[in-house]
């Protein structure tokens, strides 16, 4: 082995350390807070969910009463998603899932939609978007207070023909200069509400009883 | 002492702006300055990339072979940026449930790699240190101008959704700036944001080239004062 070979060698086996020392400072610190993290996630799932559902009106470990469905189209979901379903004392209450709607302005909107066993609304709420600052994002209940006003609905209140914006002669308030994301919005949460009245036994079916 | 840390002060803050001068980083900086709170989000988690990543890189600076710096480098800003990422997450987590979204995006910010190669490879760590505060600092000025100048532009307030980052109490920070405004897109888009850092280059030059031509004007008047 001549000098430069040894020389690209070392070379090697120093990029070699660093590469074993940065990885086990990533692997320490996964290791480390990956309980934390995980207890984190929940938390905040919890929360998100306690606020369509309060608290108060079930009693079941809802993040553990779940069942998955698979993607649908209703809800444009592309893949398996998780149905959180509040009881209590056994009699199913409400049920908490994700419905997306595909044809927001800029792409997905993604919603958490809350739907109580007489096919009321509980509420909704957008989890992901990616619509235009100071104009779609308004849908985000912490720009303005639209979103809130799905609480209570249901596919008769307003009737079904009314669920699109006004500027389509339906019941819901678009936007100043904004009108494609909240029309995505409102058929999305439709579409959410007719999927749960189609399969409403179904989602609330214990999950250990087989299929 | 306070003379060795003068200029990286005034480099980091002013004559060598991380986003100003050298122009670095530009690509979360353009992309979450729209509004103040933004902007000091992803500052603050750059300073605190910043910081840890040139004072490990000045650690070990002298095992690192020349021929394999930047890979090294690479190796060690990653591995900094995803433990700060995974710690947050588990010990701030309302905090990185904000910042989070920004993380990622410091990797793709060359300001990094270009403070480990051009200081923190040569240094020792109490300057590396101070170079990656000072460099984060200019660098979150700038981001928090840039936010102020598009958000009062962009929808006419400033601070506004500071709740996100300083908790309920902050729900009242929101400065309405103009009122009933009807917003201009074009400041909340990208394109706002090259035409607002570009002004903000121009302005620090116009500063810039003012001092000089000052300075040059009292040289020359106690010139003449001494000749007559």
């Amino acid at each position: 082995m001549n000098a430069l070979q040894r020389h690209i060698l070392s070379i090697g086996l120093i990029l070699a350390a660093f590469a074993i020392g940065a990885s086990s400072v990533v692997v320490f610190t996964e290791q480390a807070t990956r309980q934390k993290i995980l207890d984190n996630e929940r938390q905040t799932l919890l929360n998100a969910i306690n606020i369509l559902i309060p608290q108060q009106q079930y009693n079941n470990d809802i993040l553990a009463d779940t069942i998955e469905i698979a993607a649908k189209q209703q809800l444009a979901t592309t893949k398996p998603s998780t149905v959180y379903r509040a009881r209590r004392d056994g009699q199913a209450i409400a049920a908490v899932f994700t419905s997306i709607a595909p044809d927001g302005y800029n792409g997905k909107i993604k919603l958490l939609v809350g739907v109580y066993k007489n096919g009321d609304l509980a509420g909704v709420r957008v989890i992901s978007h990616k619509e235009t600052p100071g104009l779609g994002d308004k849908i985000d209940d912490r720009k303005s207070a639209w979103i809130k006003g799905f609480t209570g609905l249901s596919l008769n209140k307003p009737e079904i023909e009314q669920w699109h914006v006004k500027k389509d002669g339906g019941h819901f308030d678009q936007f100043t200069g904004a009108t494609i994301t909240p029309r995505a919005v409102i058929k999305a949460v439709k579409n959410a509400l007719l999927y749960f009245k189609a399969h409403r036994d179904e989602l609330f079916r214990p999950h250990n009883e087989p299929t | 002492m306070t003379e060795l840390y003068k200029p990286i002060i005034r480099d980091g803050l002013w004559k060598n702006n991380p986003a100003l001068v050298q122009l670095l980083g530009l690509c979360p900086l353009l992309a979450v300055s729209n509004t103040v709170i933004n902007g000091l989000g992803l500052g603050l988690a750059t300073i605190l990339t910043l910081v840890a990543s040139n004072g490990i890189i000045s650690l070990c600076r002298h095992h690192i072979p020349d021929e394999a710096r930047l890979p090294v480098f690479v190796l060690i800003i990653a591995s900094i940026v995803t433990a700060i990422e995974l710690s947050m997450s588990a010990w701030f987590h309302e905090l990185y449930l904000i910042l989070g979204i920004f993380i990622p995006l410091i990797v793709t910010n060359c300001a990094i790699t270009g403070r480990a190669e051009a200081f923190a490879a040569r240094n020792p760590v109490g300057p590396a240190i101070v170079d990656g505060l000072m460099m984060g600092i200019g660098f979150t000025a700038v981001l928090v101008l840039l936010g102020a100048l598009r958000e009062v532009i962009g929808q006419g307030t400033l601070f506004s959704e500071a709740h996100l980052m300083f908790g309920e109490v902050a729900r009242h920070f929101t400065i309405i700036v103009i009122d009933d405004y009807r917003g201009f897109l074009m400041a909340l888009l990208p394109p706002g944001a090259f035409i607002g850092l570009g002004l903000i280059v121009a302005l620090k030059n116009v500063i810039d080239a003012r001092q000089v031509s000052n300075s040059v004007a009292s040289t020359t008047a106690l010139a003449e004062n001494q000749s007559t």
